[in-house]
């Protein structure tokens, strides 16, 4: 039988496959991938409990991390577009100016 | 009841495509891996009976989302940088946070689960909830001249229906502040991607 554990168990799972991303990856687009996967572990989360509980709010908040994700996703590859015509490249380990 | 197929085949679908992204060295190929995980969650939220949210993720992860990264994709040249590591240089110390991350929470997760703390042993509750909401308004008649004001309780059936009542009722002003976040995202996405910022005086 397929209970909540399970949903939270791969939602979890996807969110250490997002971090690892996120800490592994040098290019500035697989982060933000990376990102997108941590915030559907979120969402699965939220839903899968919401089905358990019965209660619908969890799913009006997944709509909220929806939202997010997209406003993030489309600030966030702005930026990328602007650092690459500042600088030719989406590395990570090319913009260390505040690096102390 | 969920048939387990379900679950353990858009599991791995959703793991697969999860480890894609971050193991392929093409960023296009990650974003590709990235589809099929956001589709495998589509598919997940309708097992959870979420229709409607299964239908906003096809429709806004990988319909818009997906396309915003593949013209950036397409835009910043990457054949460049095709030749170079793609990984961190500390990426064995990070894969080693990564694993302490899954054995601590997921140590949790699966202790709390057999320790029976979920209510109801974690089982998936009557879905009945969740397809359908409970709403008042009042009817307004006029009888012999009079308004008479009569409130009416009737139940609307739908996951689309209990989201809609949800969020324009219960959630008024989140929803509109959310708007007003997107037109702040979309106003910067516009200003951050110009070519050049022209003075006008």
């Amino acid at each position: 039988m397929i209970t909540v554990t399970h949903y939270v168990a791969l939602s979890f799972l996807l969110f250490t496959i997002g971090v690892t991303g996120v800490l592994v990856r040098r290019n500035l687009l697989t982060v933000l991938m990376s990102i997108e996967l941590i915030l559907n572990a979120a969402n699965l989360n939220l839903i899968a409990f919401s089905r358990q509980l019965g209660d619908l709010n969890g799913q009006l908040f997944a709509v909220f991390v929806i939202t997010l994700a997209a406003g993030e996703a489309a600030i966030g590859l702005a930026i990328i577009i602007s650092m690459y015509r500042l600088k030719g490249s989406v590395n990570l380990d090319d913009v260390a100016e505040l690096k102390g | 009841m969920t048939a387990p197929f379900f679950f353990w085949f858009f599991a791995t679908l959703v793991v697969l495509g999860a480890v894609g992204v971050v193991a392929m060295r093409q960023p296009v190929h990650s974003a590709l891996c990235l589809l099929l995980s956001f589709l495998g969650v589509a598919a997940l939220f309708v097992t959870l009976s979420a229709e409607f949210l299964a239908a906003v993720q096809i429709l806004v992860y990988a319909g818009g989302i997906m396309v915003l990264f593949l013209f950036t994709i397409m835009l910043v040249n990457l054949r460049r940088t095709a030749g170079e590591p793609y990984v961190h240089r500390q990426a064995g110390a990070a894969l080693l946070v990564a694993f302490l991350l899954l054995a601590v929470v997921g140590g949790v997760v699966v202790g709390s689960s057999r320790a029976g703390d979920l209510a109801d042993g974690g089982r998936l509750a009557d879905a009945s909830k969740l397809s359908t909401t409970t709403i008042t308004r009042t009817i307004t008649q006029t009888v012999d001249g009079k308004k008479v004001r009569t409130p009416v309780t009737e139940v609307v059936a739908g996951n689309s229906q209990a989201v809609a009542w949800g969020l324009y009722r219960d959630y008024l002003l989140p929803f509109e502040v959310a708007s007003v976040f997107l037109l702040v995202a979309m106003i910067g996405a516009v200003v951050l991607g110009k070519r050049t910022m022209e003075r006008v005086d």
